[in-house]
């Protein structure tokens, strides 16, 4: 278990608006070292957007966000690059360049960032294909791969260059209940060998209670509980209850305004 | 706010014309400034130089046919066109010339960039839109590789290159044609007609023809890398980039031509 003291992420107060919009609203994280944390929430709520941030896609309005103390608000772009080499990004979709095979995607990193030579880029290739299990696939392109195949390359490229903190934006969409597992697993093989920092956005229940340390539910990029999993499954606060029972009637569903209905009908506007 | 007035109309289109003109210039500002570490990295430069050898045979040697088939084509029909009425005037002898002046100065580089918009930057638009719709830009950027510098650097400088060396060959294309229906429709010789070509045309002409055409082919790498990068909204956004492609370059190389040939003759170049 991770050391309680020992933060890698730190948001202080952080806001993200995108014109009028207001996508996180004056957050506040700590992630600690070696710490699996997930974060659930409904669609649009901003994790995404907090996701970003995290991987300096996206810039802070307003706040601060500290990773191993440093404030990557105020980076340049060299720097943010140096940062970036420092932490892998699996993306929903994989990501991976179509137009080249499993093994140069994972190669690319290597190639641009390091000075290794040619051989021994070819066997951490096969290392980190064997990690997720696509080892005899590192010949073949993208388009000729499974769903859950590409996640896992992706994954792979994403551990290129031996991330501290790896960032999953919804690793388990789109995969069948196996692949599920097998990407859960990995999620926390890497974590626990490697001691990797993980952060997982996921609407998979079963996934979530089962990969987390820690869970945060965000609504409206505002978070609105945070715990252990046994004690997010046992909560009695009604949004954490409606969500992770995935109930249709809450104070969730009540936020959309019957009011504004009627009156939008009826032409008030 | 919504336009309404046509004042007002036209006035947002200006606007929008010169913040796009503005943001390819800006675009071409980068290449430029990212270009000299295609020689001077130490790190990734084989596969910069692999991307650009790929990228230039893409735009290049693909196209060489219907440039050379389309050229050969307008050097002919000028010299059915041009050639009776010249004939009248007794004049026919001037055929070479005139055909030579206008390929050398203005067909050759014009007619060789418009058909590589149709072939390369159309494919271009389309390749690059589809990779911001899978994240693959995003994933580059998380990657601390820059998208300029890896994918468009490449492109812009493949189709610059490729466009000289196409305008030099539709150059020729065009006097071959020119020389083949003369010698069928006016009686002149394809030796007296090619040594009259060199006779009026010089090195200015040659020269001049080269620059724009170095100019054109900036013109259209940059655009649909720009078009295909800011493509958003999924397949429909990806098939309007390549459109928009299409019709911005043909608009951009006549009024950049124009304006070209209107500094040229002010010069008394
Ligand atoms: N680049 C952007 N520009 C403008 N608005 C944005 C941008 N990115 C996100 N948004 C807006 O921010 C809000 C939150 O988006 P975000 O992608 O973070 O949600 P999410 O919680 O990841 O949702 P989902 O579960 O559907 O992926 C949305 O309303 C979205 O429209
Ligand atoms: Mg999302």
């Amino acid at each position: 278990m991770p050391d309680p003291t020992d933060n890698i992420i730190e948001c202080d107060d952080v806001t993200v608006r995108f014109g009028e919009q207001t996508v996180l609203d004056r957050l506040t994280l700590n992630v600690r070292r070696g710490e699996r944390l997930v974060i659930l929430g409904g669609s649009g709520a901003g994790k995404s957007t907090l996701l970003n941030l995290l991987a300096a896609e996206t810039r802070a309005t307003s706040g601060q966000v500290r990773i191993d103390g440093q404030d990557i608000c105020g980076m340049s772009e060299t720097q943010l690059d140096d940062y970036r080499k420092s932490i892998g990004v699996l993306f929903q979709s994989g990501a991976l360049f179509q137009s080249m095979t499993i093994g140069d995607n994972v190669a690319l990193p290597l190639r641009e960032h390091t000075d290794l030579d040619e051989e021994t880029i070819q066997i951490i290739i096969k290392m980190k294909l064997e990690l997720v299990g696509l080892r005899e696939h590192a010949h073949k392109l993208p388009s000729q791969i499974s769903g859950g195949m590409k996640k896992r390359a992706g994954l792979a490229r994403a551990l290129a260059l031996d991330p501290k903190i790896i960032f999953y934006d919804e690793p388990s969409a789109g995969l069948d209940p196996v692949s599920v597992t097998e990407v859960d697993q990995l999620m926390i093989g890497l974590n626990e060998t490697l001691g990797v920092t993980t952060v997982v956005i996921t609407h998979e229940m079963v996934s979530a209670f089962r990969v987390a340390h820690r869970l945060v539910l965000m609504d409206q990029g505002q978070f609105v509980a945070d715990g252990p999993p046994d004690e997010m499954k046992n909560s009695s606060d009604p949004l954490v209850y409606q969500f992770v029972n995935g109930l249709a009637e809450g104070p969730l569903a009540d936020r959309r305004d019957r009011d504004a209905y009627t009156a939008d009908l009826l032409g008030a506007y | 706010m919504s336009v309404t007035t046509p004042v007002e109309k036209l006035g947002s289109a200006g606007l929008k014309t010169t913040g796009f003109i503005g943001a390819i210039g800006l675009l071409l500002r980068d290449v430029a400034a990212l270009s000299p570490r295609m020689v001077t990295a130490t790190r990734g430069r084989r596969l910069a130089w692999d991307n650009l050898w790929f990228q230039m045979y893409r735009v290049g040697v693909r196209s060489i046919g219907v440039v050379g088939l389309v050229t050969f084509c307008i050097g002919a029909i000028l010299a059915l066109q041009i050639g009776p009425i010249l004939e009248d005037y007794g004049a026919a002898a001037q055929l070479p010339t005139i055909i030579g002046i206008a390929m050398f100065r203005e067909l050759g580089p014009l007619i060789g960039a418009i058909v590589l918009t149709g072939f390369a930057g159309a494919s271009i638009a389309a390749e690059l839109g589809t990779m911001a719709v899978a994240e693959e830009l995003k994933a580059l950027r998380s990657h601390a590789i820059s998208p300029i510098r890896f994918l468009v650097v490449p492109r812009v400088l493949a189709t610059t290159i490729m466009t000289v060396c196409l305008a030099t060959f539709s150059d020729a294309m065009g006097v071959v044609g020119g020389a083949f229906t003369s010698n069928l429709a006016l009686g002149i010789t394809p030796t007296q007609y090619l040594r009259q070509t060199f006779e009026a045309v010089g090195h200015f002409d040659l020269l001049t023809g080269l620059f724009k055409a170095g100019v054109f082919g900036a013109i259209i790498g940059a655009l649909p890398c720009y078009l295909g990068m800011n493509v958003r909204g999924g397949a429909s956004g990806v098939g309007a980039a390549t459109t928009k492609t299409v019709v911005y370059s043909i608009v951009a190389l006549v009024c950049v031509d124009l304006l070209f040939t209107f500094v040229f003759y002010m010069l008394e170049l």
